[in-house]
């Protein structure tokens, strides 16, 4: 860690930190901008917010990406968390192979095509497009990148913890309740964050699958965008900035923490 | 067994034909796919033992533990505990308790609570948990750490901590697997007369899995060794050490020199057995019974021969040979003596004296001497 970087290190950390973040550091600033011309400076001024909290289009839709982003990031936990005790767990089985393979396929499938098949999906059932819709098209793609990060942890979990809650009288549910569930829950807080980012961020199976009173946040900014930028649009990328970097923070905190007191615990047994 | 001591003051369950035993293995054979991990296994074990099941990696020891604490079900045969057949009991619902090799304490519980666990799973009152959580902390001298997370105590103390929260219970029969194979040597020596202290005082019947002999030894009122899923022999650790029935029990259990000889003469329990050309016949007063010009194989430990200009006074075998090899270890000096006949012989001294010179050096002539009750004959 005390090792001095040199400057070819230096200026290639700056270069790809400023590639990554400049543009959104300028979306931060010009929404405290005070002139009403998106790209021209005009002094401070937190107006444009104050306008943002009396736009009703944008406020329902901000309700609307919230409540499916909570309901895909549960359902996605729960489906995803079963799908990862299998993959551990169940030992080899006829079609392992194959199972694991479709369970992460989607993590690598361009949005767009899960997006359309969805859609032929549900027209072919003929179900009616709106939040339920972008729910469950959203829960799907979701559930994978929670069994990546669920079953990387159970990978590392000393089954001998759970004999030992059995052995001790434990009933199965008992053992998962109060040993299993406890001790693998940072990777389960952190998969339901990043289902959730995931579904708040979320465009493209959006706009494949919503219907007429399901506009996402998304949805909604970039129809506005396109019929030209408000200032406006500057202050609600900057609140979202804040809630995906928010969400994204704290489940790094959770793995580093967990990581740390499991490293903790390895030191010591050796 | 007329060498030994007279054992029938002593705990011994298992010379009592009338003593009923806790555990009964039946006929058991365990197998994984193709694998036989357990071969037709017979073993009764008794209320109070210390048992130990000794054998190298993949004999099959760990198989048998937990069989008995119901992670595995048996192919064939019957496990009896306490006389009742156990082998569709789950886990949960036996009256055994297991301490498990990497200690599986609980990383989010405290140590108290790790120690409550079992007893809260078993519906018992509060009242009644706090007294016994406290009991099983003074008896493993852990009070001080009851607040304390398991990641925040050294490797002795999560040893004690398992131990305590297996304990709680208060099983009729505690599994032990390699419980101190995470300690260092000094502190392994020190937890295994504590293991034995709490055996004594709580009454339990402690199964003990280890490949460590020494360890095994230490602790156990019987040894039983094992080799690809048969018991080979189950004894008392001294008849394991000084009556071995194999040479893969002597060679297993410390440290031995195996001659191989043919019998060619026998007068009651006494025999002489040839091993080489130009070499004496050796001498061997032994139990084993043995027939004329029959390949047997004499066990003999390296501390029962003695290194000297001559022969020890009273003893009956006398070999000559070249110093190859001294292992000054502290406490004793093993020394490797090569025979004329190319043989390797293995003696060791004990260094009594703390200033003395060395009087055996490499090259040296020395002559190795044993009574003939010093070596035990072996067929296989």
């Amino acid at each position: 860690m005390n090792t001095q970087m040199s400057w070819v290190n230096k200026l290639s950390v700056t270069l790809g930190f400023m590639f990554l973040y400049v543009p959104m550091v300028i979306v931060v600033i010009y929404s405290f901008n005070k002139s009403k011309l998106v790209t021209i400076w005009g002094g401070w001024s937190i107006k444009w917010y104050g306008e943002l909290a009396r736009n009703e289009a944008f406020l329902s839709s901000a309700i609307i990406s919230f409540k499916i982003a909570l309901v895909v990031a549960t359902l996605a936990v729960i489906l995803g968390a079963m799908a990862a005790f299998v993959l551990v767990r169940a030992g080899r089985f006829w079609g392992r192979t194959l199972f694991s393979a479709l369970i992460y396929a989607p993590l690598v499938m361009p949005p767009v095509i899960t997006g359309l098949s969805m859609l032929l999906l549900f027209i072919g059932v003929n179900l009616d497009r709106g939040m339920n819709t972008i729910i469950i098209a959203q829960t799907t793609l979701a559930i994978s990148f929670v069994a990546v990060v669920i079953a990387s942890r159970l990978l590392s979990y000393d089954q001998a913890l759970d004999e030992a809650a059995l052995d001790l009288g434990a009933t199965h549910f008992e053992t998962f309740r109060l040993v299993t569930l406890p001790i693998i829950a940072p990777a389960v807080i952190s998969g339901w964050l990043l289902a959730f980012s995931m579904s708040l961020d979320d465009l493209v199976i959006a706009s494949f699958t919503s219907g007429p009173n399901a506009t996402t946040l998304p949805l909604r900014l970039y129809s506005t965008v396109r019929s030209g930028v408000s200032p406006q649009i500057n202050a609600l990328s900057t609140i979202v900035i804040a809630i995906v970097s928010l969400g994204m923070l704290s489940a790094w905190l959770i793995t580093v923490r967990s990581h740390r007191r499991m490293q903790a615990n390895e030191g010591i047994a050796d | 067994m007329a060498l030994l001591n007279d054992t029938s003051t002593q705990f011994s369950p298992w010379t009592d034909r009338s003593a009923t035993p806790l555990i009964r293995f039946d006929g058991v054979t365990k197998r994984f796919g193709d694998f036989t991990a357990i071969d037709n296994l017979n073993l009764d074990i008794y209320p109070q033992e210390f048992f130990a099941l000794l054998g190298p990696s993949g004999c099959g020891k760990t198989t048998m533990m937990r069989m008995l604490a119901g992670f595995e079900t048996a192919t064939e045969g019957e496990i009896w505990l306490n006389g009742a057949q156990i082998g569709d009991v789950p886990p949960n619902k036996r009256p055994v308790n297991m301490m498990f090799q990497s200690y599986a304490l609980f990383p989010h519980l405290k140590v108290w609570d790790n120690i409550a666990f079992g007893l809260r799973r078993q519906g018992l009152p509060k009242n009644q948990i706090g007294p016994r959580v406290e009991e099983m902390l003074r008896l493993t001298r852990l009070e001080k750490f009851a607040s304390r997370r398991p990641d925040q105590i050294s490797g002795g103390q999560r040893q004690r901590v398992a131990l305590a929260r297996a304990l709680a219970k208060a099983p009729k029969l505690l599994l032990l697997d390699e419980p101190l194979a995470a300690l260092d040597k000094k502190l392994r020596q020190d937890t295994q007369f504590e293991l034995m202290d709490i055996q004594e005082r709580t009454g339990t019947t402690f199964v003990i899995v280890t490949h460590d002999q020494e360890e095994a030894m230490t602790v156990a009122s019987r040894i039983a060794v094992m080799d690809h899923g048969k018991l080979v022999q189950v004894d008392t650790p001294d008849r394991i050490y000084e009556a071995p029935l194999s040479t893969y029990v002597a060679d297993f259990i410390g440290d031995v020199n195996l001659v191989e000889g043919t019998v060619t003469a026998i007068d009651g329990e006494s025999c002489t057995v040839a091993f080489a050309e130009g070499q004496p016949a050796l001498n061997v007063i032994s139990e084993t019974r043995v027939e004329m010009g029959q390949r047997v194989f004499l066990a003999l430990r390296p501390e029962k021969v003695c290194v000297g200009a001559t022969a020890e006074k009273n003893t009956q075998n006398a070999l000559t040979g070249t110093v190859t090899d001294i292992a000054y270890t502290g406490n004793v000096s093993t020394f490797h003596v090569t025979l004329a006949s190319g043989h390797v012989i293995k003696a060791q001294a004990s260094n009594g004296r703390r200033l003395s010179r060395r009087t055996i050096n490499w090259n040296d002539r020395i002559v190795l001497s044993w009574t003939d009750t010093a070596g035990v004959l072996l067929k296989k």
